[in-house]
């Protein structure tokens, strides 16, 4: 249970078993190497970034590579082929593809030049269509655009800036050219920015004519083909189909290649691991002959991984216990059940070495909880079932991804637990089933109550459960002062908080307040009453007396005392934030019914019938989705804000050993 | 004016000023959600819950109309006589759910665009990041609670 103890682990040994011992260690992925502490200016360390960066970038090109291919040719995933986990390579096939990766690297070469090669070509498509755009208007000219004139008339083509008819290019003319005579101006095409024309006249008027026509703003057209606009169009076009078959082809080719994929997968990964262990070789410290690496190992595994290693090599091992101050990087070991909340305890932060891994006690409270706010039975079945059979179906799938399933199948069970002990089977389906279609009633009754019909009960029962989880969690801080000897800590801020509470909570009970609140009566004999005030009164001037005692001022240490004090508000809201246990509960339940009560507004013909299947299916999808969400994010927030701040404060580092991350592929280990 | 207005009255209060509140603060998170999918859609899943955090308001208060109208008898079987008193009174008890989801959920749905900031530069720190716009619905739930238990304790 709980946090696992390191050890320093350290291996002394020659160089010419470097390359050897590094794999090995890297295959069993136990060690976190640290050498930070291995001081010496005699050693000295390798620069091994180039290579480093070569192999990332070799990994980053076959990933690439595979990218294009994915393109081009999509892989068949099925929706859950995430929690299939990576694929098991046979170690004889691994290896065949590290000796031919030489090839694997050309081919990833090639599907990136191929890929290239496409986004050429349809730059190129993408400009020859602005070239055959601006043809457009020049396509009724029968000569091309660049056409200058016989040897005794000019022609003068070109596009005048607004839309222009034909008598008024000639008045403007002959007001500005009065000159010349012999002309014909042909309008090519028309539109609401530009006019396109072709003017012929005799070659001697030719720079008069123009002038006076560039008074009209014009100009003459950017291209100079040689070939009358419709034919370049065509030509064009042809270029166009040239590049769309090239490109045809070419994806032709890069499909050809999806059966390199798997191989690339592996040869990605195979970099990918290779960088890694260049990346810890450079942090070793190396003489001459030798090398060294230290690094955290745990404890239990710390003598198997020394005998291992003794046999297959030559090397020296050093095994010593890590000093009490510092810190180590933190690996759990719960069981299977307790394992589970590990992702929930992470996400928060982990414990640090001296503290009290809280896995075991938070998975009961958080099955729990869970189940009390989803609480309905048909909801919980569909949910175990589902991450049962998917646990079941996948066991390759990550640690993360198995532990929150494993979680949420525990979850759902105990969602069954409650939906039963309160009557809900996907809301109220089966008496309204009953009563529509079948005309009969039937009643289930809930094996304890019903929270709609009594919701203070269950009000003053998640407060109490919400009491219960506060002061297990005092209760865990108290243990931590006592394993720590603090006995005075202990005393004051465990002891003291539980009697004042308690005191409290005694003296509230009998009180009319609680009575007419709850319709409970309880009474308890004059003793256990006097001995309410002696809990209360005396943890409360124990506490103001005790809490500032880091003070020596004596003023300062009662108004230190009087503010602790003042939490005592502090645990009436954390008390208060478990009524969302009733809230949510009941959010499940009722809404469940106004599915069913939809559902079932069409009556009980088979129309009526096929619409209640509709709604129903889809009705109580949405809501369980939208309530495991509420119950997962609710249940989080009991644990990290009530439950945590009463003595968890986390903050330790991972345990990240040294061992081959993959992206795609496992390695198969022969056994 | 009948009972039946000021109760009716308090159901709409309950759904639409919750409901307004929920589709603003899922709004919010939803554009701050696809910005963060266009740079890496990996993180779909995880930004999808948050943007989904201030939607429980608007639940809440369909639930607490829910309540209310088969209290009242709307759903199913005959509609009960309110007296004036009956119909305020249930007003009265509809309306911490309407105030409180319709500005919690706002908050909330900007609390939830900042948690998807977390999420998009430090998608390991998902677990805190969900924590903060669940705080936000802690006051939600009190007054739901509050709403559900004021709507069941008057005798219709």
């Amino acid at each position: 249970m709980s946090v696992l103890q390191m050890q320093r682990f350290s291996i002394c040994a020659m160089k010419k078993d470097r390359k050897a011992i590094l794999e090995e260690l890297q295959t069993i992925g136990i060690l976190e190497v640290d050498t930070s502490v291995i001081e010496s200016q005699d050693l000295q360390k390798m620069d091994t970034l180039p290579q480093r960066q070569l192999f990332e970038r070799t990994a980053a090109q076959a990933d690439q590579a595979l990218e294009v291919l994915n393109q081009y040719e999509p892989e068949k995933t099925s929706m859950l082929s995430s929690l299939e986990g990576k694929a098991l390579v046979d170690k004889d096939a691994y290896q065949k593809m590290v000796d031919n990766k030489d090839t694997l690297l050309q081919s990833a070469n090639e599907i990136m030049a191929l890929s290239k090669e496409i986004a050429e070509s349809s730059a190129a498509i993408i400009r020859l269509e602005t070239q055959i755009e601006t043809l457009a208007p020049w396509l009724n000219l029968d000569v091309p655009i660049s056409y200058s004139g016989t040897k005794r008339t000019a022609v003068i083509i070109g596009s005048i800036g607004k839309t222009a008819a034909l008598e008024e290019i000639y008045s403007e003319i002959a007001f500005h050219a009065g000159e010349v005579e012999a002309m014909d101006i042909q309008i090519i095409s028309e539109s609401s920015n530009q006019t396109c024309i072709a003017a012929t006249c005799l070659r001697e008027d030719a720079q008069a004519l123009e002038d006076a026509l560039r008074t009209m703003s014009f100009s003459r057209p950017a291209q100079t083909s040689s070939l009358a606009p419709a034919v370049q169009k065509s030509k064009l076009e042809q270029e166009i189909a040239a590049f769309q078959s090239i490109i045809v082809e070419t994806e032709g080719k890069i499909r050809a290649k999806a059966s390199d994929r798997e191989e690339l997968k592996w040869f990605s990964d195979y970099y990918r691991v290779r960088a890694q262990k260049y990346d810890v070789l450079g942090t070793i410290p190396q003489s001459k002959r030798t090398f060294l690496i230290s690094g955290y190992v745990p404890e239990r595994v710390s003598a198997g991984l020394e005998k291992l290693m003794a046999e297959k090599y030559d090397l020296v091992v050093d095994i010593e216990e890590i000093p009490e101050e510092e810190e180590i990087p933190i690996l759990l070991r719960n069981g299977k059940f307790a394992g589970a909340v590990e992702g929930v305890l992470e996400s928060y932060g982990l414990p640090t070495r001296h503290e009290f891994d809280p896995s075991r006690i938070m998975s009961v409270f958080y099955i729990f909880f869970f189940g009390l706010m989803l609480s309905d039975a048909g909801y919980g079945l569909l949910m175990a079932v589902v991450c049962g059979i998917l646990v079941k179906k996948y066991p390759r799938m990550t640690e993360g991804t198995a532990k929150m399933l494993r979680l949420f199948m525990c979850c759902g069970i105990s969602t069954v637990f409650w939906g039963v002990l309160f009557g809900g089977y996907f809301g109220d389906a089966i008496q309204i089933v009953a009563s529509v279609f079948f005309k009969t009633e039937v009643t289930i009754p809930p094996l304890w109550f019903a929270p709609l019909d009594d919701p203070m009960r269950l009000l003053i029962y998640s407060m109490l459960f919400g009491l219960i989880h506060l002061f297990v969690g005092l209760g865990i801080k108290g243990f931590m002062c006592m394993k720590d000897k603090q006995y005075l800590d202990f005393f004051c801020d465990v002891v003291l908080w539980f009697a004042f509470l308690i005191g409290l909570v005694m003296i509230l009970l009998p009180s009319s307040m609680f009575r007419s609140m709850s319709q409970m009566d309880i009474s308890f004999s004059p003793a256990l009453n006097t001995l309410a005030k002696v809990l209360a009164l005396g943890g409360m001037i124990g506490l103001l007396l005790m809490s500032g005692r880091s003070s020596k001022n004596p003023v300062l240490r009662i108004a230190l005392g009087a503010y602790d004090l003042y939490n005592v508000t502090g645990w009436l809201s954390d008390v208060l934030s478990y009524s969302r246990l009733l809230a949510l509960g009941l959010a499940t339940g009722v809404i469940a019914s106004v599915m069913n009560q939809m559902g079932s507004m069409m009556g009980s013909g088979i129309f009526g019938a096929i619409v209640f299947i509709l709604v129903f299916v889809i009705g109580h999808l949405f809501n369980m989705g939208i309530n495991i969400l509420g119950a997962y994010v609710h249940t989080n927030r009991l644990q990290y804000v009530e439950f945590f701040g009463k003595f968890y404060e986390g903050g330790g580092k991972k345990f990240t050993p040294f061992k081959a991350m993959t992206n795609y592929v496992e390695v198969k280990e022969e056994k | 004016m009948n009972g039946m207005v000021w109760a009716l009255l308090g159901a709409a209060l309950a759904v639409v000023l919750a409901g307004c509140g929920s589709a603003y603060g899922v709004g919010v998170a939803g554009q701050a959600a696809s910005g963060v999918v266009t740079e890496d859609p990996s993180k779909f899943a995880k930004v999808l819950i948050i943007q989904l955090l201030p939607g429980t308001q608007g639940i809440y208060g369909l639930l607490v109309a829910f309540i209310t109208l088969s209290k009242i008898g709307l759903l199913g079987g005959a509609a009960a006589e309110l007296s004036m008193t009956t119909g305020l009174l249930i007003c009265a008890a509809c309306l911490p759910i309407g105030i409180v989801g319709l500005i919690s959920a706002i908050h909330q749905g900007k609390t939830a665009v900042a948690a998807i900031g977390v999420v998009a530069k430090k998608p390991d720190q998902f677990g805190k990041a969900m924590l903060f716009p669940a705080m936000v619905e802690t006051y939600a739930i009190l007054s739901l609670l509050m709403s559900i238990l004021a709507v069941n304790a008057i005798n219709v």
